[in-house]
């Protein structure tokens, strides 16, 4: 959950990036590393297995400028992809203020991608969220695969209620921060909105 | 939505530095902070220059939810203390109440024992701040309006921070 400090004049909100094995939560994370200028980003963090899988989670932590005097802080999460680390996936979760939703665009991957929505549905539900209710924002990575499925279909299977989608390919970056900050758009909405 | 993003207010703020520093001092530690337990920092207090605090808080965060996941597979309800000893310096870790938990790094010029003393005593004067806290914060809220940066922000405010 977000955290207001007025001692320190700083806002901090929590954006976690979810999604099946491999679809590119931690690239995304890197990309944004790589663009951030070094004044405005922290250390990147990955806790991943010998062959680069999330193990635990990445957290980059952003902080972008200041709104009404107050420092806004940003911090990135991505969760571990593969299904047998639901038990870590489910701790990342904890006090969310935003998701964005990473769907890898390969046809192959499309019975994964529902699986994974089915999941991030269920363990948001078990911190008493729901996904409806939470600033939330979908991607469709790996745009540039020859087996991408077209975007009207994947609307169709992953996007029923028509949150902003984004395509994305993201090692060259594309899609990427305009998904980041839209989230935080809906994110700031929110605040706004409970203040 | 479940429970409310923590505010912090100045009084708030200097109340828990004033007991960090304290428990700091009479530990003899190298350095102390308090992190929520969703990943972010709230307080650190002593030698903290080379010491990268934010991913120290984000790593704690998880380590607590780690462990806790795997006290709720055990039956158990928390593991409320979590100790890490290094060759020179050494972690002591513990929660306050529902909400913090309160990190306390020391080396040789400290003892376990001492840690544990003074972390018992300051968890207790934390924990009533917290408490005083959640029932300020419950008050605010249904009072609704305050004082939030957020009420007058625009669309540009936001869009100016990605420049
Ligand atoms: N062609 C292509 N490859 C991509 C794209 N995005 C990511 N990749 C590649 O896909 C692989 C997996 O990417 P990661 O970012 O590690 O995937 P992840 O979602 O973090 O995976 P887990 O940590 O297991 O959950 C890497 O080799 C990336 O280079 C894309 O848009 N196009
Ligand atoms: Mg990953």
């Amino acid at each position: 959950m977000s955290f207001i400090n007025y001692s320190a004049r700083e806002i901090s909100c929590k954006i976690v990036y979810y999604g099946p094995g491999l679809c590119g939560k931690t690239t995304n994370l890197q990309y944004i590393y790589k663009k951030i200028s070094p004044d405005s980003k922290g250390k990147m963090i990955s806790l991943a297995t010998e062959t680069e899988r999330t193990l635990f989670f990445d957290f980059l932590p952003l902080a972008l400028g200041d709104i009404k005097g107050f420092k806004v802080r940003f911090h990135l999460y991505t969760v571990p992809g593969q299904i047998f680390y639901d038990a870590s996936r489910k701790l990342i979760l904890r006090g969310v203020d935003g998701v964005i939703f990473v769907a890898d665009s390969q046809v192959e991957r499309m019975e994964a991608n529902l699986e994974s929505m089915d999941n991030l549905i269920l363990n948001l539900k078990e911190h008493g969220f729901n996904l409806e209710e939470l600033p939330y924002v979908i991607q469709y990575n790996k745009r540039d695969l020859p087996n991408a499925v077209p975007v009207k279909e994947m609307d169709e299977a992953l996007n029923p209620r028509k949150v902003p989608a984004y395509d994305a390919i993201a090692p060259k970056g594309d899609g990427v921060f305009e998904t980041l900050k839209d989230v935080a758009k809906l994110v700031i909405m929110e605040l706004k909105k409970k203040s | 939505m479940l429970n409310p993003g923590l505010v912090l207010f100045e009084e708030d703020s200097r109340l828990i530095d004033k007991e960090l520093q304290k428990l700091n001092q009479l530990a003899r530690a190298k350095v102390s902070f308090l992190v929520d337990k969703d990943g972010q920092l709230i307080a650190s207090i002593g030698e903290t220059g080379d010491i990268d605090t934010t991913s120290l808080a984000s790593l704690t965060a998880g380590n607590i939810a780690a462990t806790g996941g795997m006290a709720k597979l055990l039956g158990e309800k928390e593991f409320s203390i979590l100790f890490h000893e290094g060759e020179k310096d050494n972690i002591h870790i513990s929660l306050v109440g529902q909400r913090a938990i309160l990190v306390v790094v020391f080396d040789d010029r400290s003892s376990l024992g001492l840690i544990r003393l003074r972390v018992k005593r300051s968890v207790t004067a934390l924990t009533e701040v917290f408490d005083k806290l959640a029932e300020k914060m419950a008050k605010t809220d249904s009072q609704q309006g305050g004082s939030s940066p957020f009420t007058e922000i625009t669309e540009e405010d936001i869009e100016s921070l990605f420049g």
